[in-house]
């Protein structure tokens, strides 16, 4: 099955980042395929590599950016709420590009099933 | 992307459900945002408001004392992109003093038991 994902959540403040991740990575390992995550709302500050976590703690931003590498997963931050905080070009880590909300809905689309991760 | 361009021309049904205050979070501003891009892509698109989302579609709202745009006028301005599907809770707005004349706009007011066939009956709902 083709999954689509939107993250409407920031990091650490909200499980729904955690939660979005960890269902992207299980449906890849069990063999579907995942070909975009799509980052709104607050979910733009997935993409902040300036962001560093405590050594004993996961490493949310990271850990997209792997997920990008090793199963070529398009992730897209929304230009409208990137820009609104602040999240630009130079800050995105590995993996991450900022576009318009028409690939939230061209993976509506294109996917079997589009998995919302929000309040 | 090239792995899209075979999707030309499918349309789905998209429902954009709507569960929040219009003020106090971004979430139905935003919500509002991505409605209003989908209506760029052909898509058969339809609202539903639940639960205080109800609140949205109030008429004579004035958000100036909290420094906030009023945009609840945005809703009126749907039916000009052919966004013309909008599902009101019945037993939202019961719970919270409302009458579909206290609405901005005209709307399908549904019980929960039709909501629900109605949201088994899109390809992808979008919640916010």
């Amino acid at each position: 099955m083709k999954f689509g994902i939107l993250v409407n959540e920031g990091p650490y403040q909200h499980q729904a980042a955690d939660s979005a991740y960890l269902f992207a990575k299980a449906a890849l390992e069990m063999g579907h395929e995942v070909p975009r995550v799509f980052f709104y709302m607050d979910g733009v500050n997935n993409a902040n590599k300036l962001q560093e976590p405590q050594q004993d703690d996961r490493n949310v931003v990271q850990r997209w950016s792997e997920l990008a590498e090793s199963h070529e997963v398009d992730l897209v931050v929304c230009v409208a709420a990137a820009l609104r905080r602040g999240i630009k070009d130079e800050i995105l880590a590995p993996g991450f590009r900022i576009s318009g909300l028409g690939q939230l809905v061209e993976i509506g689309v294109e996917a079997d099933r589009l998995v919302t991760f929000g309040d | 992307m090239d792995e899209f361009e075979d999707d030309a021309g499918v349309i789905k049904r998209f429902m954009f459900v709507n569960r929040k205050a219009p003020h106090g979070t971004i979430y139905a501003l935003e919500s509002l945002e991505v409605v209003l891009i989908s209506a760029a892509f052909d898509q058969d698109v339809s609202l539903a408001f639940l639960d205080d989302g109800v609140y949205q579609l109030r008429k004579d709202q004035d958000p100036a004392a909290v420094d906030m745009k009023n945009f609840s006028r945005t809703y009126r301005a749907l039916e000009g992109y052919d966004i013309e599907k909008l599902y009101v809770c019945k037993d939202s707005l019961a719970e919270r003093g409302l009458t579909e004349e206290d609405l901005v706009v005209d709307v399908e007011v549904l019980d929960r038991a039709a909501m629900a066939r109605t949201m088994a009956e899109q390809d992808v709902v979008l919640s916010f």
